[in-house]
């Protein structure tokens, strides 16, 4: 009978309203109407504190208006619903539209709770949950000096997180005697309390707040009950959500007690013809403030709607977090309320780290756990409770330090309901079955199951189960360098360390076949440089590097080179400027200042190499490595010595560390920076290497990225003094120079890094592997051994003879032609060419 | 003025470098790399990379596959085999190869 499209219309274009969409629109034959009440589409709730770290709201976007109008669904924005006439099925907007609908679905979420204290709706009294939240509290934190937030669960603490980095003296007011009372227990909580306190974030509890009034120093004064009070510029509220239920209060749908929109397992409301999903949504009396369960309720409602059998049952509420680089994690039954459960735990305080297992009565079953300091066994955790996989005969021995063998959970012994990704819920099956339709790796099970598009917690996981089910099938996954060689950049790295090779030429006769190419070349030059630091220009090792590293400059697109000389830090005396500057002038050089603090030389010939950098030593100048996959510059700012923010002296620290890691050859290029303070004028997250100045020394961010794919790099210690900060480099670079595979930086290295940042810390901080020393050592090996490059190559008779473009002749090549352009030479192109292209054309018949 | 291709005396053979590039400059102005593969194998073909449209082919990394001998352009790395000039990554380009031969220690190039 009903030959027209049904007509769906979704209420609220948050994460699950969205998710239903893409779940919905998979299916012909529905009309999708979207009604959102913020003015722009949705976007992505839980990395929303990365907006302060520099993510724009268009890198949040979950998706477009374009991708809407492909896929055919409408969509209005500024479109908050007012009214819903159950019996004509029609809603109404703010605005007065009216749209009919078949099903309707509620997918409006929650608003942050404010208690009623009096003061609340003073000025510089926020919230945190949307764009616009995150914009009032930028402006606010610009004003003030000293923030608090109200609220000291796991959104609070977030919220505290952005506050600190908005750089605000940062205050939690808690009203309960612990934080993250619902995830962590009293002892979890206090340790979270204390390394929060110790990265200066102070803690209050047990404080009711009963009046905000007019401050003395900061806007604010808030009273608590006790009698005591806090002075502060801005307040945040984060005490809970609320449902958004309104609409459904007024049009008389079914509510629980204390709000939300009551649904059945398929999410319909008491209204035959409406559903309700995420965050508005009361199933079984409960509102999941999570978005993987919101997103079952999406799956759910969209097969429900198009006639299937799909349920909600229920979602495990278990989280794994970090905050203010403070490891978190909190599975099920975390405060052990379980009748008869017994409890192991394991609690470190010089390192800062608590684990807590609750057992079953019978000791088989995992029913939870509480994780801070250390959750790089959260995953094994999870799957043994989610799965009820039977406990090993010694449960302890799981959340107990490695010093003997520890029971591993291999991903074979994961059933196939088995939850791999829980923000997506993709399970072990689906990968399988993702599989099974063809896909060939990891990236492609990750676009068809979207496993991984959440939190990304679970990549570790996803890769370690779609390799095992890989081989299980046979398929090799390849990891040999090239056709020479059969093995991965890191084997070749222990065997040439191992069995003391220092040629390509034994290394491929004994390990090898054939002559090698451009890969394997290159490759086994960093590593031997890396391993043995001679001279790269050697006879022996000449054949293999890359153009840039055999004539020591970039080769730029007309084949002639830039000349960069070294400045640590991006400090110059004029001194140096003027011979720079000299030079530039006789060879008529395209002068510009790089994007790594420094100054590049532009249109060298190779024959006019030698002769300028004969000059630029002279004066005492030396090679910047522009050329090679190794350390190129520390940027800097002028940090204590003249600003008046600095906390200590990064000019110092930046040029000491240029001067340290110069000349380290690694499987790709190598960025540094250092800023003074938290202002981060170098952009030090930015860097494979960044460091930040704090009141008390240093904190160390790793594997950042600007380039192609921008990475924030993560912070991995704070406030070291300058010979741990040292020692941690040392460590961390030699790891990654020897594990990482060729032209792979340390953004991608770490995130492909079993065990990822967690793993890394264990190694350079708790010297998990004992390889520490070895480390130290052959870093300090490099750093001894270092000389510049072109000062040995113009001392040699013999590599002199290799730069000039022909063996029997001494003129120039005169396809390089100049043009000039603002007062500078720049390559001719095309017609602008008067000799080269005409002389060289291709003869296509002598092939 | 035009000039007839004749054997070219270039240079000695140890101004070659081993399994890596060097330039030679014609009579007609044409620029050719050299390489020496091993101890004894000598190719030349044209210096002139058609995809960067610059002189700088002799400044690549030398590869084999299967027992072909090629060399990578320093530029965009387009491949070229040494013995035949075609191009492994692209039918449609070819770079011309040179006859050589060595007497009395000497190089010499026909072109
Ligand atoms: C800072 C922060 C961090 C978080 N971190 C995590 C995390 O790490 N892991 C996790 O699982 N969850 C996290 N969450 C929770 C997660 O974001 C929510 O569970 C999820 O966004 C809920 O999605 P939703 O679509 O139900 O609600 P929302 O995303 O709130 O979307 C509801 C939308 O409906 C609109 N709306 C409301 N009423 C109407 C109306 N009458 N007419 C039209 N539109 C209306 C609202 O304006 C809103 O745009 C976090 C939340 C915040 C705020
Ligand atoms: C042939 C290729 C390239 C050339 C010739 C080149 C050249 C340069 C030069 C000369 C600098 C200044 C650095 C210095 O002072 O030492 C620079 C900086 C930079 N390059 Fe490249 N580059 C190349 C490829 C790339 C690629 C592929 C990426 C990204 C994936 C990249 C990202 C950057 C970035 C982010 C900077 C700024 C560094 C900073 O601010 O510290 N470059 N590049
Ligand atoms: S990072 Fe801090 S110390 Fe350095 S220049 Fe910026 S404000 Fe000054
Ligand atoms: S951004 Fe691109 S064009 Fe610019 S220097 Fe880097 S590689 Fe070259
Ligand atoms: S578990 Fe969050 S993305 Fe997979």
């Amino acid at each position: 009978m009903n030959t027209q499209a049904q007509k769906i219309v979704v209420v609220g274009n948050g994460m699950v309203g969205h998710h239903f969409v893409d779940e919905m629109a998979k299916h012909a034959g529905y009309e999708i109407t979207v009604l959102s009440a913020e003015d722009r589409l949705a976007y992505d709730r839980v990395h929303l504190s990365e907006y302060f770290s520099g993510k724009t709201a268009d890198d949040l976007a979950m998706t477009t208006p374009a991708y809407y109008n492909e896929i055919g669904v409408k969509f209005f924005t500024n479109a908050k619903v007012t009214h819903i006439d159950k019996a004509k099925k029609v809603v109404t907007t703010e605005a007065g539209k009216t749209y009919a609908y078949d099903k309707l679905v509620m997918a409006t979420g929650s608003y942050p709770f404010v208690p009623p204290i009096p003061g609340k709706e003073r000025d510089h009294c926020l919230v945190y949950r949307t764009i616009q939240d995150l914009e009032d509290i930028q402006a606010s934190a610009k004003t003030g000096k000293v923030g608090v937030v109200v609220g000291g669960g796991l959104l609070g603490l977030e919220a505290a997180n952005a506050l600190k980095e908005l750089g605000l003296e940062t205050h939690v007011v808690e009203f309960a005697p612990q934080l993250m009372g619902v995830q962590l227990d009293k002892d979890g909580g206090a340790l979270l309390r204390s390394m929060i306190e110790g990265i200066g974030v102070q803690v209050h509890t047990q404080k009711a707040t009963s009046e905000i009034v007019d401050g003395e120093e900061c806007v604010h004064r808030m009273n608590f009950a006790d009698g005591s009070h806090l002075e502060t510029d801005v307040i945040l509220f984060s005490a809970g959500i609320r449902p958004y239920d309104n609409l459904a209060r007024e049009f008389d749908l079914a509510l629980g007690e204390r709000g939300g929109i009551v649904i059945d397992n398929y999410c319909k409301s008491s209204d035959e013809s409406i559903y309700a999903i995420g965050e508005c949504a009361l199933w079984n009396n409960f509102i999941f403030g999570l978005v993987a369960p919101g997103y079952t309720m999406a799956k759910v409602t969209a097969d429900n709607i198009i006639g299937g059998e799909q349920q909600f049952t229920g979602a495990d509420m278990s989280t794994k977090l970090k905050l203010m680089g403070i490891d978190v994690g909190s599975i099920g039954d975390a405060h052990a309320r379980t009748q008869g459960c017994k409890s192991y735990v394991y609690s470190n305080q010089p390192d800062q780290i608590y684990k807590k297992i609750v057992v079953s009565a019978n000791g088989k079953e995992l029913l939870g756990a509480v994780l801070v300091g250390d959750t790089s066994e959260y995953d094994a955790l999870l799957q043994y409770a989610l799965n009820g996989i039977e406990l090993p005969e010694n449960p302890d021995g799981l959340i107990l330090p490695s010093s003997g063998e520890k029971p591993t959970l291999g991903v074979d012994a994961l059933p196939n309901t088995a939850t791999i990704c829980s923000c997506l819920n993709v399970t072990k099956g689906d990968i399988i079955a993702a599989l099974d339709c063809g896909a060939i790796d990891v990236g492609e099970v990750k676009s068809s199951t979207k496993a991984g598009s959440g939190c990304g917690g679970c990549a570790a996981l996803l890769k370690k189960v779609t390799d095992h089910e890989l081989a299980k099938r046979g398929v090799e996954i390849s990891t040999d360098l090239c056709e020479h060689f059969a093995y991965s950049r890191v084997e070749l790295f222990h065997i040439v360390q191992a069995q003391q090779i220092k040629t390509f030429d034994l290394l491929i006769e004994k390990h090898g076949s054939g002559l090698g190419c451009e890969i394997c070349k290159p490759a086994t030059a960093s590593i031997l440089a890396s391993v043995w630091n001679d001279y790269i220009l050697k006879p022996d090792h000449v054949s293999l590097q890359d153009t840039n590293d055999v004539f020591l400059g970039n080769m730029q697109k007309d084949g002639t080179y830039s000349v960069v000389p070294r400045m640590p830090g991006g400090e110059v005396t004029p001194d140096k400027l003027i011979v720079i500057g000299e030079v530039a002038k006789e060879y008529n050089l395209y002068t510009k200042v790089t994007g790594g603090q420094r100054i590049d030389l532009f249109g060298a010939r190779v024959d006019q190499l030698p002769a300028i950098w004969k000059r630029l030593i002279d004066a005492g100048m030396e090679t910047g490595h522009a050329y090679g996959k190794s350390l190129r510059t520390v940027k800097s700012c002028v940090g204590s010595t003249w600003c008046r923010y600095g906390q200590q002296d990064s000019m110092a620290m930046a040029i000491f560390l240029e001067d340290r890691y110069k000349g380290l050859r690694s499987p790709h290029k190598i960025k540094f920076a250092v800023s003074g303070c938290t202002r981060e004028c170098a952009e030090a997250q930015s860097k494979d290497i960044g460091i930040i100045a704090t009141e008390n020394g240093w904190n160390l961010y790793v594997s950042g990225n600007g380039g192609m794919k921008p990475r924030h790099g993560d912070l991995f210690a704070i406030d070291l003094d300058d010979q741990t900060l040292v020692k941690y480099i040392d460590r961390y670079l030699m790891f990654y120079v020897r594990t990482a595979d060729r032209l792979t930086r340390t953004s991608v290295w770490l995130e492909n890094l079993e065990g990822g940042l967690a793993y890394m810390e264990k190694i350079v901080k708790d010297d998990h592997l004992g390889i520490n020393a070895e480390l130290e050592n052959q870093m300090q090996n490099v750093v001894d051994t270092y000389q510049c490059e072109w000062k040995t190559t113009i001392e040699s008779e013999d590599q002199l003879k290799r730069f000039r473009q022909f063996v029997n002749s001494d003129t120039v090549d005169n396809n390089i032609e100049f043009v000039t352009e603002r007062d500078q030479i720049r390559p001719a192109q095309g017609e602008e060419k008067k000799y080269g292209v005409q002389i060289q054309a291709v003869d296509l018949t002598s092939a | 003025m035009t000039i007839e291709n004749s054997w070219q005396t270039i240079c000695p053979t140890t101004d070659l470098i081993k399994n890596s590039g060097v330039c030679a400059l014609l009579a007609n102005e044409e620029q050719v790399a050299l390489f020496q593969i091993g101890n004894d194998k000598i190719y030349a073909v044209s210096n002139f990379d058609p995809f960067g449209k610059a002189n700088v082919l002799y400044r690549g990394l030398i590869g084999e596959t299967k027992g072909e001998v090629y060399v990578a352009s320093p530029l965009l790395k387009q491949r070229f085999y040494l013995n035949s000039g075609a191009c492994l990554d692209d039918d449609a380009f070819a770079i011309k190869t040179y006859q050589t031969r060595v007497t009395d220690g000497k190089l010499e190039i026909f072109g």
